[in-house]
């Protein structure tokens, strides 16, 4: 950490940076929701994918600025990205596995009509 | 909280420490290096918690993405696009609070905190009409996902003389009883002379408020387009989910070509209490569509949680900004909060397309 | 250089201490000290592994004839579910971290507290609210009898209180992660200067990696537990195949908390463990490094091994597979530190002193039970043993025979620190005897009946078993006296035991460079920073009868440099 500051340990971000990234994060918005109105029938299940990595571009944005990671101290950067390693392997592990016993849940023989509730 | 500690003979350790530096720490710094490192390992277990949603998220998508793509023609994509401005913009003041307490600036911390928790009131008002427009067509969790189209009359004179939904009075009570609250006490601690806390209620009441421009601009949206446009209408989406649903079942002709007409699913309901399992039935909606809403509930309702808790934080922080305890050395808790006001932004970013944009 | 007032002050007993510095029942209810939010702790837990125990006792006298003539089936099940769930949630996760470790870990540092005294408050709190409710299970008559693993789709279906008993944990699961949280933030920031990582005591090695499996573990069971408790209440379809669900995603859930929680019992252990060698056979620690970075290694892997726990729950082959394999990765780190501390004995001075006595005992039985854990990692022999005694008698050597003992031989180690008395040895090494004896009594006879097939989780059973089901009751009764005897030994110590200075045992960590009890802000002076296993450099103090660091003493004092000692 550099002390720029007399004793400092503040970063103060730069507004016009913050409002670029706001403005970015609302374009990438809007682009997202166009992606799913038009029927982008090229590119199938991409769509999927590219969604998810238009929103992790927005979330970078959002760590790297809105939360200081880029002024902040290379641990607190490698604690938080650490919690994404481990949602990943919960989610990777449990996912190899599940299409496996599908079938008996779907032919687990279900509770009949469930009881209304709307007045 | 009475902290209880005896009196001791000046340390010889004892060094000048500021107004707000605890017993333990030596200096600002390592004061404010901790408490960063701890909202950054809080932030961590927030993830993990969220985690579990994903999973389940994930798992039923990708077993039964037939569920998903009929279900998520409910979702009004145009509000989740709404909420999503809304948060973003709420990170933007959050950031620029942060900005200004770093500089010591408090005044302008006060400004851009109310802002931000308007912004919080307000995503919450929207949510609450899309929850309730839900509910009065019986979009619910699994097990009481009874879906019938078409528009509900409310039975509460009040609801039907505002023309809303009988739920959406009942969560507005929390809202409605906390903002005259805060306003009249507002006006008692004025009279009374307390300016900082009459100050501070009134900035309450208008973070407040800010549900109910959320849920207002909600409604007139949803008057406007006869119950959403970014959802398809809602004749239209029963006709799509249940062409879907024919369509889908002529392509699996794998599975046992038992095609249930109403006679034989009526038959099953008597002879056993349990009906087995038999993939989408085709005169109704799947019940399974409701597994869809529960992880929807549970995602947006765990968010929305969140969302009250960040208003509470950020409550007291527009607190210590009045009472002007940012100084550059000192202002944490500021950031602290920031950290978990984006985090909760974070979350909403995955949540808009893998809910709201699925096709 | 200090005069022989001085080193009295400092290391002396202290009349005036954490203990009494403040008076009142508000002084301790709303205390900050991480000394006295340690002793309540310490109180609660064992509290709680009393009622536990009791708990046990009662399953084990059931058992002692085949046909379950003191409970009745239903009881049975509440009996051991209650059981379970007090012993692993409310005693023997917060067990070191919350009681001893909140106590050792500042002094350790050299800091006057954990970095975040308030929420240290709160988590004892929480631990209180999330125990209350556990037993509010018991207490509104509705009990519980799901296991502590909560199972669906049992648990959805049964009528017992899921509910209160499913929130308790959730609660205590916050507990946990405070603890971890403010534990992992401390070591990294409030460490005294000069003390570099590898300048720890290997104590907080193991606490360390602990808080990372607390940090990242504990949010997944709160998940869990709150979608359990929404498809309890709402029938959701997330966990109930009725309505759709998915009953094995719940065990997923469950062990990807649970199985790096079972390092969140032994990791602790396993640092108080190496602490206890070192000091007791006053040699530097064999390997200190392998010993550290396995606790962290332990943590990790811990994480990728989940699905052992589910081999026959319909899981598929290739995930089978990588678990059971991974299985087998996590046992190289525990053996490391299993050769290290024997070789760390290996020439030292062994003083057999009790918290020695547990220490030996916690490696045989630790031995026993991480070994018997491959058998079950295994899989070809695991479908044979899965859900028998086998298992519950593998899990009990490492829960009980590992972390029990190694809250016994910690708290026995600090607690003339904390209490400035001293025990009787000889008593304590009876308890000892009597915990070790009864707990292989217990437990051995249940790998043989387990091996050849008696379930677990049943309340009565084939008659052939009986003759080792009356070998556990016997033993449990022993083990039961020993625990007691144990704790006795302690309490009366604390009050009439004879006055002890600093450091009765010439450790050389830090928090024995304070008086005995500790001044309310741990240290009266600046702690001078040594290797935590350079026992050479405290002197011991004929005065005093303790330890002094040795730059406190009078140079006359001072053994005359010795020669290099030769090599023979
Ligand atoms: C050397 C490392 C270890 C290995 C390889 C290992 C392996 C296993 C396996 C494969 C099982 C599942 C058996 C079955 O249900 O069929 C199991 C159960 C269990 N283990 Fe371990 N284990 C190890 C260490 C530990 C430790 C250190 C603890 C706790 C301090 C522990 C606590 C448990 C518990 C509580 C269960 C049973 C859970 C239940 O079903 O109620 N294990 N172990
Ligand atoms: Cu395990």
């Amino acid at each position: 950490m550099s002390h720029d500051h007399d004793g400092g340990f503040a970063h103060p971000a730069p507004p016009k940076l913050l409002i670029t990234v706001f403005i970015a994060l609302v374009l990438l918005t809007i682009l997202t929701l166009a992606m799913s109105s038009i029927d982008l029938g090229l590119m199938g299940a991409f769509g999927f994918w590219i969604a998810m990595s238009i929103a992790s571009f927005k979330a970078a944005l959002v760590l790297l600025f809105f939360m200081h990671m880029y002024w902040d101290k290379p641990f607190n950067v490698l604690v938080f990205l650490s919690s994404s390693l481990f949602v990943i392997l919960f989610i990777g592990l449990t996912l190899m596995d599940s299409s496996h016993y599908k079938n008996s849940v779907d032919e687990y023989p279900r509770q009949p009509d469930p009881p209304a509730l709307s007045p | 909280m009475a902290v209880v500690e005896p009196e001791h003979e000046a340390h010889d350790d004892h060094h000048d420490h500021g107004e707000f530096i605890a017993h333990h720490f030596e200096s600002a710094e390592q004061q404010f290096d901790s408490g960063k490192l701890g909202i950054w390992l809080f932030l961590v277990t927030e993830v993990l918690f969220f985690s579990g949603l994903f999973v389940a998220y994930t798992l039923y998508r990708v077993l039964h993405p037939e569920i998903f793509d009929q279900a998520h023609v409910f979702l009004d994509k145009y509000l989740g696009f709404a909420n999503t401005l809304v948060l973003l913009f709420s990170s933007l003041t959050m950031a620029v609070a942060v900005r200004y307490a770093q500089l010591g600036k408090n005044q302008h911390v006060v400004w851009y905190v109310l802002g931000t928790m308007v912004c919080a009131s307000a995503f919450l008002g929207v949510k609450a009409i899309e929850y309730t427009h839900k509910w009065d067509q019986g979009i619910m969790v699994r097990s009481y996902f009874d879906y019938h189209a078409g528009h509900h009359e409310a039975s509460m004179p009040l609801a039907r003389a505002l023309g809303v939904s009988d739920y959406l009075i009942w969560i507005s009570i929390v809202p409605v009883l906390l903002l005259v609250g805060f306003a009249l006490f507002a006006v008692f601690a004025k009279l009374t002379e307390k300016a900082n806390a009459a100050f501070f209620s009134a900035c309450m009441a208008i973070a407040i408020g800010g549900y109910f421009i959320g849920a207002l601009a909600g409604h007139f949206y949803m008057e406007l387009t006869d119950g959403g446009i970014g959802g398809r209408s809602e004749k239209a989406a029963a006709l799509m989910a249940y062409e879907d649903e024919t369509h889908s079942d002529h392509e699996h002709t794998d599975k046992p070509a038992d095609h249930h007409d109403e006679s034989a699913a009526e038959q099953q309901k008597e002879t056993s209490e349990i009906a087995p399992y038999e993939g989408p039935q085709n005169d109704e909606f799947d019940q399974d569509i409701g597994i869809f809403f529960s992880i929807y509930y549970c995602m947006t309702g765990l968010h929305a949680i969140h969302i009250i808790a960040g208003i509470g934080f950020l409550a007291w922080i527009l607190w210590r900004s009045i009472l002007g305890h940012w100084r550059s050395d000192y202002f944490g808790p500021c950031d602290y909060v920031g950290l978990y006001w984006h985090l909760v932004d974070l979350i909403w970013i995955y949540l808009f397309p893998l809910l709201y944009l699925i096709d | 250089m200090a005069t022989a007032a001085e080193r009295k002050k400092l290391f002396g007993h202290a009349e005036n201490n954490y203990l009494n510095c403040t008076k009142g029942i508000r002084s301790w209810i709303f205390t900050l000290d991480h000394k006295r939010i340690g002793v309540m702790y310490l109180v609660g837990v064992t509290l709680a592994l009393l009622l536990a125990g009791v708990f046990a006792l009662i399953l084990r006298l059931n058992l002692w004839t085949n046909t379950s003539e003191l409970l009745t089936d239903a009881q049975y099940n509440q009996m051991f579910t209650l059981h379970g769930a007090v012993m692993v949630f409310a005693f023997i996760i917060p067990s070191i971290p919350a009681a001893l470790g909140n106590f050792v870990l500042p002094m350790m540092l050299g800091a006057k507290d954990v970095a975040f005294p308030r929420l240290n408050l709160c988590s004892f709190y929480l631990w209180i609210l999330g125990t209350g409710f556990l037993l509010w299970a018991i207490i509104s008559g509705k009990g519980l009898d799901t296991g502590w693993t909560f199972y669906t789709p049992y648990s959805i279906q049964t009528d017992t209180g899921v509910i209160y008993a499913t929130f308790g944990a959730f609660i205590l699961g916050f507990s946990s992660i405070f603890t971890g949280l403010n534990f992992l933030v401390t070591v990294n920031t409030m460490r005294i200067p000069g003390q570099g990582w590898f300048k720890m005591p290997l104590f907080l090695w193991g606490l360390y990696a602990t808080a990372i499996i607390q940090v990242l573990a504990t949010p997944v069971l709160g998940i869990t537990l709150l979608l359990l408790i929404a498809e309890k209440a709402m029938h959701i379809g997330i966990f109930d195949p009725k309505y759709g669900g998915d009953p094995v995603l719940f065990q997923h859930f469950f062990w990807f908390y649970s199985h790096p929680a079972v390092y969140i019992m032994i990791l602790p252990g396993m640092g108080v463990i190496s602490e206890l060698i070192a000091v007791y056979s006053r040699k530097k620690v064999f390997g200190y490094s392998f010993i550290a970075f396995s606790s962290v290694a332990i943590a990790l892997l811990g994480f990728l091994v989940w699905g052992h726990h589910m081999f026959t729950s319909g899981q598929s082959i290739v995930v089978t597979l990588i678990f059971s394999a991974i299985t087998f990765t996590v046992a190289i780190p525990s053996a490391v530190k299993v050769f290290n501390w024997l070789a760390t004995m290996y020439k030292g001075s062994i003083a057999l002193t009790t918290p020695m006595c547990y220490a030996l005992s916690f490696i045989f039985l630790f031995g026993i039970g991480g070994l018997t854990g491959l058998f079950l990692g295994a899989l070809s022999t695991d479908i044979h043993l899965h859900d028998t005694y086998f298992v519950v008698a593998h899990f009990h050597f490492v829960m009980v025979g590992g972390t029990l003992t190694a809250v016994f031989g910690g708290v026995y180690h600090w607690w003339p620190k904390m209490f400035g008395r001293m025990y009787n040895d000889n008593l304590g090494r009876l308890s000892c005897f009597l915990v070790f004896m009864g707990f292989n009594l217990t437990f051995f006879p249940q790998f043989v009946m387990g091996a050849r097939g008696m379930p677990r989780r049943y309340a009565s059973y084939d008659p052939e078993f009986t003759i080792f089901h009356q070998w556990s009751t016997a033993g449990a009764m022993v083990l039961g006296i020993g625990i007691v005897l144990g704790f006795g030994v302690l309490v009366y110590a604390a009050f009439k035991g004879p006055k002890v200075a600093g450091n009765p045992f010439g450790a050389a960590s830090l928090e024995w460079q304070s008086s005995s009890p500790p001044d309310f802000h741990n240290f009266i002076h600046q702690p001078i920073l040594h290797d935590p296993y350079d026992f050479e450099s405290m002197i011991y103090d004929e005065e005093l009868d303790t330890y002094v660091p040795k730059e406190f003493m009078e140079p006359d004092k001072q053994p005359a440099t010795e020669p290099e000692p030769q090599t023979h």
